[in-house]
């Protein structure tokens, strides 16, 4: 049992050192209030201190920044006097444990974090990755989450438009639920969540403060799972959503600050009141002073701390001055939303809570210590010590010797089919249309937005695309090579609508930071990501670090997600064929170098650009994830997006797919299964060794395939020429049957019915959730 | 854009927002792009403000607390839309607001949840039924559409009476081509005996472009238009 605050401290998640740390800056010991709030604020979710010397290292300016990390969200400017507000949140460890509602809660969360900036959200990404599908309780968290995101999204009325679903063994106790969302705002409503002017008032609007999520962020984002914990135990730090309360809460918060009545606003996430007080007050310079005697409760005989930590949902701190209060509180009540003055901005730095008006302090903490004297870890890192030998495997050696995990080793069609999944059982369970925006929606590369005047409404011709997109395979073989070959998968997604890079945010997802092999794969992956963005000149606005995801002492592969978003100029038109009418050639579109041809050609590559290490067909189909991956030429990958881009606007493609998890087999199949046409295609042999699967299933980065009118092919050679590119014919689109076979090589490595493939693609997901059959069925 | 030139224009559409309705906006911008007059009609609101047709649109009216459309029937604005109804004013109600209309009497059976219990955002094929209502002028019975459906309970249940009126009287409006959500006979739509008022699980205002996939839902709305401009003829003549 608990005896004295010295080792609440530890209860709370605080080491020894932060405690003595905590007395310093006091000058005196915390009391229990203090030290519950000094230990959401200290949370790794809240202060970043094993992340924060990292991230420092990438690149976060370029002209069309607005605001950049460390706010609520990152904005753009995007021309014609728009601004996009964009920001990505994980929700992982509420999710593992109560899926419905932690996959909810994000929603709501990262909604409020846009809106807070002054923008109207418009879109939300969900980049989702659980366990294996045919183990029962990775099937339920799984639907659970898309269960979450469906009611509370769909409801709160923003569409849900990109997506990722990722099933692998690596995330079986630990689910990864990011979300992602956009808003648009007219530049000059830009609002930061600051508490300048001495005497505001400080008005709590929302949902009532509930028991719901205490320590949410300390207790469940700030630490992994084992095998002593009972779930149950967790629950009630898992908060719990309300979409209604939500939708009447941006609406009220979107008129007020169109009214110009608050000065500055901020969400009541992870830590609650604390972190919201704390950052308003010490961001403007001010303190505060908080009367919990006055915050609408939920429960009866909530203590000070609980009041202070609470993570209810649904709830906002707006900063106005005395003279508007009535006004705001006017607005607040027509939208149904409760609004209560909690507190008053001071002009002496300290954040005060009261019980009563000028009742007893029970709190007194300077606000800013908080945040800036919040710990910055310089953990120690390695990488693992068999890095080397893992590197040197291939896992296409001895394919025939040694027992494999598929039935059919050797059979590239059943390896194909098996890689093969449409997510339109995800994402037609959440609304992707609301708005009227979405020109090309979730299941293709990226998906498009149209662009319009958040004045008016008018379309200004352009659109904003959209990208999330992480690799857990490639970051696991390599997690700095891995990383940029993340961020430039997402660009070329961007380039297959039609769209140039904006500005990106990150969610990095990864294992115990105590565990120097982690802080080495975190290191290595910001490394990476900042190689991949200074190639492509793209700023990043915002992240999210979420750490200890790890089960019982193993870390997840490491899994940094990418959202990059861009605008297409001049959206005329459908910048993507919905069908591929027979005779139209299939090309590919590859870094210069890439061997194209077949050997004759003369142009072998070497094993490096062709290797199979973290490819999905290894770790799938091989049950290996050792071996290195394929070589990156960035400069030549960002070429390939630019032109690409530019061809898909010009209208001079059909459309475009990038080659991505599953290789070029999976890229030209689902290309088919798009265009409901079957195809014949020799693809390079690559030069390197045998056997098909290589050729076949391989992740080199940098390829695009396009399809393209047959007396197009020629042109569009000349100018990827120009632009530095390779490119091949490969075949042509038509036909019943999906054929693929290697050039020099005689005979086909797949044949398959295009009806066979259509049905394993759109039937792998339904099939995964159909259940067991129950024998009872009459 | 030259079959919207043809549209009467200056029709007046008011279109109603409960708290939590969300497809309000979108509903608006579709009529108003088709040269209608549109205003919003706040749920606590008790008048019409003299507009000539109605639309409830799609959301999530009251959170669907407690069943879908089940609070939203008691607003104050429902009262006005019940007396234009009754009076022959063209009234149609899109996916919630379909639920709010059964829930409010205005039309007869129910909408239950899906079949496959899942939530339903994807193009869907439809079949004209029947073209004697305030959604039919410019279509051809079995004329085929296509228009997004975007609900979680949109299986519509009747009684076998009700079922065997509806068909006999044409107020099935609509049927689903791949019945996607367990509904009696592919319902997708119905009207009332006098066909003024209308609800349809899918969403017109969803198909009034070609860069966003379809234009099918623009008939649907134009017809609206005409429908409530013959109304305002109707009652001209009346009075002289």
């Amino acid at each position: 049992m608990v005896s004295d605050s010295t080792s609440i401290h530890a209860v709370l998640g605080l080491t020894d050192a932060e405690y003595d740390r905590i007395c310093e800056l006091l000058a005196r010991e915390p009391n229990h209030l203090e030290l519950a709030m000094y230990a959401v604020m200290w949370s790794e979710h809240c202060s970043y201190k094993s992340s924060r010397r990292h991230l420092a290292r990438l690149p976060t300016e370029a002209p069309c920044v607005l605001v950049g990390p460390g706010e609520n969200a990152g904005v753009v400017d995007v021309g014609d006097g728009i601004a996009v507000a964009v920001r990505i949140e994980s929700h992982n460890h509420p999710s593992a444990i109560e899926p419905y509602q932690g996959a909810a809660t994000g929603v709501g969360g990262i909604l409020r974090d846009i809106f807070t900036m002054g923008a109207r959200p418009i879109a939300l990404a969900d980049p989702l990755r659980v366990g294996p599908l045919d183990e029962p309780r990775s099937n339920w968290i799984a639907e659970g989450i898309v269960s979450g995101i469906s009611g509370y999204g769909n409801s709160v009325g923003v569409p849900t438009v990109a997506g990722e679903f990722v099933s692998c063994e690596t995330y079986r106790d630990n689910p990864l639920v990011n979300v992602a969302a956009l808003g648009i705002m007219p530049t000059e409503r830009l609002v930061l969540g600051r508490a300048t002017e001495v005497g505001s008032a400080a008005v709590l609007m929302g949902a009532s403060t509930g028991r719901d999520g205490i320590g949410g962020v300390s207790v469940l984002a700030s630490a992994g799972f084992d095998e002593a914990d009972d779930d149950s135990t967790k629950r009630p730090s898992v908060q719990v959503g309300d979409p209604f309360e939500e939708k009447r809460l941006i609406e009220a918060c979107l008129e007020l600050l169109e009214a110009g009545l608050v000065s500055g606003i901020q969400d009541l996430g992870g830590a609650g009141l604390t972190c919201a007080a704390s950052e308003t007050a010490s961001r403007g310079g001010t303190g505060m002073e908080v009367d919990v005697s006055v915050v609408p409760l939920r429960q009866h005989g909530m203590e000070p701390f609980e009041i202070m930590t609470s993570e209810s949902q649904e709830r906002m701190l707006a900063i106005v001055s005395s003279a508007n209060v009535d006004q705001v509180l006017e607005i607040c009540s027509r939208w149904e939303v409760s609004a209560t003055v909690v507190g008053r901005v001071t002009g002496d730095g300290m954040l005060r809570v009261r019980d009563g008006v000028d009742g007893a302090v029970l709190a007194e903490v300077p606000a800013s210590t908080l945040h800036d004297d919040a710990p910055s870890y310089d953990r120690p890192m390695r990488p693992p010590a068999d890095l080397a030998v893992r590197r040197s495997v291939d896992p296409a050696a001895d394919l025939a010797a040694d027992s494999l995990p598929v039935s059919s080793p050797g059979d590239c069609a059943a390896d194909l089919l098996a890689m093969l999944a449409d997510p339109s059982w995800v994402y037609r369970q959440y609304d992707h249309q609301l708005f009227l925006n979405t020109v090309v929606g979730p299941g293709r590369d990226a998906t498009l937005l149209r662009l319009r005047d958040p004045r008016n409404g008018t379309p200004t011709g352009r659109g904003l695309a959209v990208s999330v997109d992480g690799n857990h395979r490639w970051c696991d073989a390599d997690p700095r090579r891995g990383t940029a070959m993340v961020v430039i998968e997402a660009a070329l997604n961007l380039a297959c609508v039609g769209a140039d890079p904006l500005a990106l945010v990150n969610c990095l997802n990864f294992g115990n930071p105590t565990h120097p092999e982690v802080m080495w794969q975190l290191s290595e992956a910001i490394d990476g990501m900042a190689e991949a963005c200074v190639a492509l000149d793209v700023p990043v606005v915002g992240g999210n670090v979420s750490l200890y995801n790890e089960t019982n002492g193993t870390n997840i592969s490491p899994t940094p997600v990418v959202c990059l978003i861009g605008v297409h100029p001049d959206l005329a038109r459908r910048p993507i064929a919905d069908t591929l009418p027979p005779g139209t050639a299939l090309m590919l579109l590859a870094p210069p170098g890439s061997a194209l041809g077949d050997e004759a050609d003369g142009c072998a590559s070497s094993l490096g650009a062709v290797a199979l290490g973290g490819s999905r067909w290894a770790w799938e189909r091989r049950g290996c994830r050792d071996g290195a991956l394929p070589d990156l030429d960035l400069a030549a990958s960002v070429a390939a997006a630019q032109f690409v881009a530019a061809a898909v606007r010009e209208g001079a493609v059909w459309c475009a797919h990038d080659v991505s998890d599953g290789g070029i087999a999976v890229a030209i199949a689902e290309m088919c299964c798009h265009g409901g046409a079957g195809v014949h295609a020799r693809i390079p042999s690559l030069g390197g060794p045998a056997p098909a699967e290589r050729a076949l299933f391989a992740e080199p980065p940098g390829r695009i395939l396009v399809a393209v009118e047959a007396h197009d092919v020629e042109r569009l050679a000349h100018a990827a020429s120009a632009a530095g590119l390779a490119s091949r014919r490969l075949g042509s689109f038509g036909g019943s049957r999906v054929q693929i076979g290697r050039l020099a090589e005689p005979g086909l490595d797949i044949d398959v019915a295009l009806d066979d493939t259509l049905a394993r693609w759109s039937g792998a997901l339904p099939q995964s959730f159909a259940g067991p059959v129950d024998g009872e069925a009459a | 854009m030259s079959a919207a030139m043809n549209v009467p224009m200056n029709v007046s559409v008011g279109v109603v927002q409960f708290p939590g309705t969300n497809c309000d906006l979108d509903t608006l911008d579709a009529l108003a792009e088709l040269g209608a007059r549109t205003t919003l009609l706040r749920s606590d609101e008790s008048s019409l403000g003299g507009v000539e047709a109605v639309v409830i649109p799609g959301g999530f009216a009251h959170g669907d607390y407690l069943r879908t459309g089940a609070i939203a029937r008691f607003s104050p604005i429902m009262d006005a839309v019940t007396s234009f109804a009754g009076a022959g004013g063209p009234v149609v109600g899109i996916c919630n607001g379909f639920q709010v209309l059964t829930e409010a009497g205005l039309l007869p059976g129910a909408l239950r949840p899906n079949a496959g219990l899942s939530f339903l955002c994807q193009p869907q094929q439809l079949i004209m039924a029947s073209v004697d209502h305030v959604l039919g002028y410019g279509l051809s019975p079995s004329e085929e559409l296509s228009i997004p459906i975007n609900h979680f309970e949109g299986n519509y249940v009747c009684d076998g009476a009700t079922l065997q009126r509806l068909r006999a009287n044409g107020q099935v409006v609509m049927r689903y081509v791949d019945n996607p959500n367990g509904s009696v006979d592919d319902i997708a739509g119905i009207c009332n005996e006098s066909g003024n008022v209308v609800g349809l699980m899918p969403h017109p205002e969803r198909a009034t472009s070609e860069l966003l996939g379809s234009t099918d839902g623009r008939k649907l709305l134009e017809a609206l238009l005409y429908a409530a401009a013959d109304a305002r003829q109707a009652a001209s003549h009346h009075a002289a």
